[in-house]
């Protein structure tokens, strides 16, 4: 048998668990990403809910540096714990702001006294109107909008602790 | 304390398979006596195995929900044959009743195992040892099976329960199968790898080879059979095969170890095929690691959603490179002191078995290709795609049909040299097989070619399988013989099956209101409504259909199950079976205007398919039974008379 013949099997092995270790290096992307990302914000204007902040549109957000908007209710449980992630990015010298989905005032102002206040502005969105135009399917739902008002990011479900230096480098990238 | 018995008898067979493993070596070098007691571990590792798997079943009979395992995939609601089954349905609990059959396989050839030397027996016991202290370290680190639970997580998520698709009879049985055929091949991988260390490859070790690729070979057939029936009626999307990689990591061991069934057959009978043996020997085994790495890694995507973690798949990598990377090597540096036996020629049973080895690597070759090209591509160019049905059919199809005329031919052929005009005693067949296509021609003019060739080649084969019996005293023909003729008569019945059902399903989609009418081939469906219903650990809509086609009328209840612990809803196909194929009937979901989406398919004669897969096996039954009884009666003191030995 031919000194070729007799290492094929061998030389083959080694293609195949050079091709599988890379596989394994590289895993694969299963994140589903937004339509909306590279699309300017959808035209909006949604009045004011909360006495004293002033309700939001969208030439709001484009506002010549980036901003976080985060979609939100006073009765979602996990919009509680996330309050105090956006409260820390708000320290951090991040503008965030809200679409409060289908909310009443009291609840709202309630919520936000217990819980504290990252928003710089709210918008009421009483039948999920803008919601549904952003493509969120439910609350909490996070957009990195930049400069220019163009939707740079989309986070689905409450942003953790752990997950802002990633919110905060996007941030970064959008300016 | 069940679990950490468990745990405790894992650690004990690690340790008896470290041993047993450093106890070969200078056994096989003949610096100490220690064959006995090589044996002996051998056998009491395979114990602790069985006591260690024996733990795991009682924690899930008994839904002890402290166990982490028990916990992620019973729940107390469970049927109690799935949770039994549970144990296995999960990545640790299965890997357990890999490294289970494993050492019990290695304990069966300590203990029954004697036609090689002592020495080659002794290296393949060593080699057997070496598999398993891999997997036991993979169990014992990077999948512990018995683990408690850890509370906080739990209190979070709650205990789940077995994936409702995996609530199946069918369950119970395609996994465990599918494992005693991959690990059954580890026997004969790891006596090519004590062959080639002490270069005893020879006609005796051919025989010890035999019954453990047989046996093996039986199970892969029954398991890949019967799990392609469960994907047919389970997943509800009317397909016997899909090409899925899992379904392919299967394939791709059975194709390894029907080529090697042959060559073991020509090394046995002539001792020829010495490197090429030793080589599929190490390569079907290599396939079933291959095939566990591609489902329990997640490099591929499938139908087959299993726990994934990097951390395993590298572990499991390893593994493969290791032990494959080794047994390759030994392979390159023995293969020429294997001196091939006696020459043959052209025409001969050899170089039958010779082609059919070749067409059945290629077609492996194919199959290997097809499942990882995805992966190569996208590591060079950064695409991604996926290869489906139509390249496997349209590359490995013909070669398969090909194949299967050469089985009708094959077994015509004497040892060494043909003398017999085989061509004319296959005239009947062949005009059998010209007939079949001639009335496909009349009657289905526009059938595609390879359903046609098919029906074709499975007349021709159904006719030629038996001949080999023609002309023989048919009582004292050896059953090895009639278990061939069975396993190549089922191949032509699972080939019309294929071929039927490509040719002749007729399928109907469509949105019915209740009362309405859908016609599907020869069949009138009535759609009578559909109605709630509940089973013990999901709720139910169930449709009612009744069918007709002329005579008599048969009911069917499609159901969708809705399970909430998970949640998931799955597809219960209603299916009836006639003498000339299946109704498969499915509902869907309702649509917004109350109609009920409905799947209907008549697939004349697709049960052949399955049943020509159970005819393969039981063919392989019968062989290792004969060549059980002929070595069951070679082994008795009383010498047989020398005319007895001649027929028998």
């Amino acid at each position: 048998m031919s000194r070729v013949l007799r290492f094929a099997p061998l030389a083959i092995l080694v293609l195949l668990i050079a091709g599988l270790v890379w596989r394994l290096a590289t895993p694969v992307d299963t994140d589903v990403h937004s339509r909306l990302e590279g699309q300017p914000v959808p035209a909006f204007a949604l009045p004011a809910i909360v006495p004293g902040k002033p309700g939001l549109s969208s030439t709001d957000l484009a506002s010549g540096r980036p901003r976080l908007l985060n979609v939100f209710a006073s009765w979602c449980v996990p919009c509680v714990t996330e309050v105090g992630v956006l409260r820390q990015l708000q320290a951090r010298g991040i503008t965030v702001d809200g679409v409060a989905v289908r909310d009443r005032a009291p609840d709202l102002s309630a919520f936000l006294a217990r819980n504290g206040d990252p928003y710089e502005r709210i918008g009421s969105d009483p039948e999920s109107r803008v919601q549904i135009d952003l493509g969120s399917s439910g609350v909490p739902e996070s957009f990195v909008v930049d400069g220019r008002g163009i939707i740079r990011y989309q986070h689905i479900g409450p942003i953790e602790a752990s997950e802002v230096p990633m919110i905060l480098a996007e941030l970064e990238k959008a300016k | 304390m069940i679990a950490e018995a468990g745990l405790a008898a894992l650690w004990l067979a690690a340790g008896l398979a470290a041993l047993q493993l450093l106890l070969s070596v200078p056994t096989v070098r003949g610096t100490i006596d220690g064959a006995a007691t090589v044996r002996a571990v051998a056998v009491v590792q395979g114990l602790f195995t069985l006591i260690a798997f024996t733990m795991l079943l009682t924690v899930f009979a008994r839904t002890d929900l402290s166990v982490a395992l028990v916990a992620d995939n019973s729940n107390v609601a469970q049927p109690f044959i799935y949770k039994i089954a549970g144990a296995w349905g999960n990545h640790e609990g299965s890997m357990l009743l890999w490294v289970t059959v494993l050492a019990v396989a290695g304990a069966a050839f300590a203990l029954l195992s004697h036609r090689t030397s002592e020495a080659t027996r002794i290296a393949a016991l060593g080699a057997q040892a070496a598999l398993a202290l891999g997997f036991y370290a993979f169990l014992l680190i990077a999948s512990n099976p018995f683990a408690r639970v850890d509370l906080a997580t739990m209190l979070i998520t709650g205990p789940t329960g077995l994936n409702p698709l995996l609530q199946d009879p069918g369950l119970a049985f395609h996994p465990p199968t599918l494992y005693l055929g991959y690990v059954g091949l580890s026997i004969a991988f790891s006596l090519a790898v004590g062959a080639l260390i002490t270069t005893e490859v020879d006609s005796r070790l051919a025989r010890a080879m035999r019954p453990w690729v047989l046996g093996a070979w039986i199970l892969l057939t029954l398991g890949i059979t019967a799990g392609s029936y469960w994907a047919y009626y389970e997943l509800g999307w009317g397909g016997f095969w899909f090409w899925d990689p899992v379904e392919n990591a299967s394939l791709m061991p059975w194709l390894a170890a029907t080529a090697l069934l042959h060559s073991v057959n020509v090394l046995a009978a002539r001792a020829a095929l010495k490197a090429w043996t030793m080589m599929l020997a190490v390569l079907a085994f290599s396939m079933s690691m291959v095939g566990t790495f591609l489902v329990r890694s997640g490099v591929l995507t499938s139908v087959h959603a299993f726990a994934i973690d990097p951390e395993r798949g590298t572990f499991l990598l390893a593994l493969l490179a290791i032990y494959v990377g080794a047994a390759f090597t030994l392979f390159a540096i023995r293969a020429p002191r294997l001196r091939e036996g006696a020459p043959f020629e052209l025409v001969s049973r050899e170089s039958g078995l010779v082609v059919n080895n070749l067409l059945l690597s290629v077609i492996l070759g194919i199959v290997f290709l097809g499942t990882l090209y995805p992966l190569f591509v996208e590591a060079i160019s950064g695409e991604k795609l996926s290869v489906g049905a139509p390249y496997f059919n349209s590359v490995a199809g013909p070669l398969a049909l090909f194949l299967a005329v050469l089985v009708g031919v094959g077994p015509l052929l004497s040892w060494r040299r043909e003398r017999r005009p085989v061509l004319k005693r296959l005239t009947v067949p062949a005009l059998l097989g010209v007939t079949a296509l001639v009335i496909t021609l009349a009657l289905a003019p526009t059938l595609a070619l390879l359903p046609r060739l098919g029906l074709t080649i499975a007349m021709f084969l159904a006719a030629a399988s038996p001949l080999p019996l023609i002309g023989r005293n048919v009582l004292r023909t050896p059953l090895a013989t009639w278990g061939m003729v069975v396993s190549h008569f089922g191949i032509a019945v699972a080939l019309a099956g294929m071929a039927a059902n490509g040719a002749f399903t007729s399928e109907r989609l469509a949105v019915a209101r209740p009362g309405e009418q859908l016609g599907v081939g020869p069949w009138t469906v009535a759609f009578g409504g559909v109605m709630p219903a509940a089973g013990k650990n999901f709720t139910s809509m169930e449709a009612e259909l009744r069918a007709s086609r002329g005579e008599g009328v048969v009911a069917l209840r499609p159901e969708t199950h809705y399970f909430s612990d998970p949640v998931m809803e799955t597809n219960e196909a209603a299916i009836r079976t006639f003498w000339d194929g299946q109704l498969y009937t499915v509902v869907g979901r309702q649509d917004p205007s109350g109609g009920w989406q409905l799947r209907l398919w008549w697939k004349p004669f697709v049960t052949l398919i399955w049943a020509g897969g159970a005819l393969i096996a039981i063919g392989g039954a019968l062989a290792l039974l004969g060549r059980a009884l002929r070595g069951w009666r070679a082994g008795r003191p009383r010498p047989e008379p020398d005319w007895r030995r001649r027929y028998i």
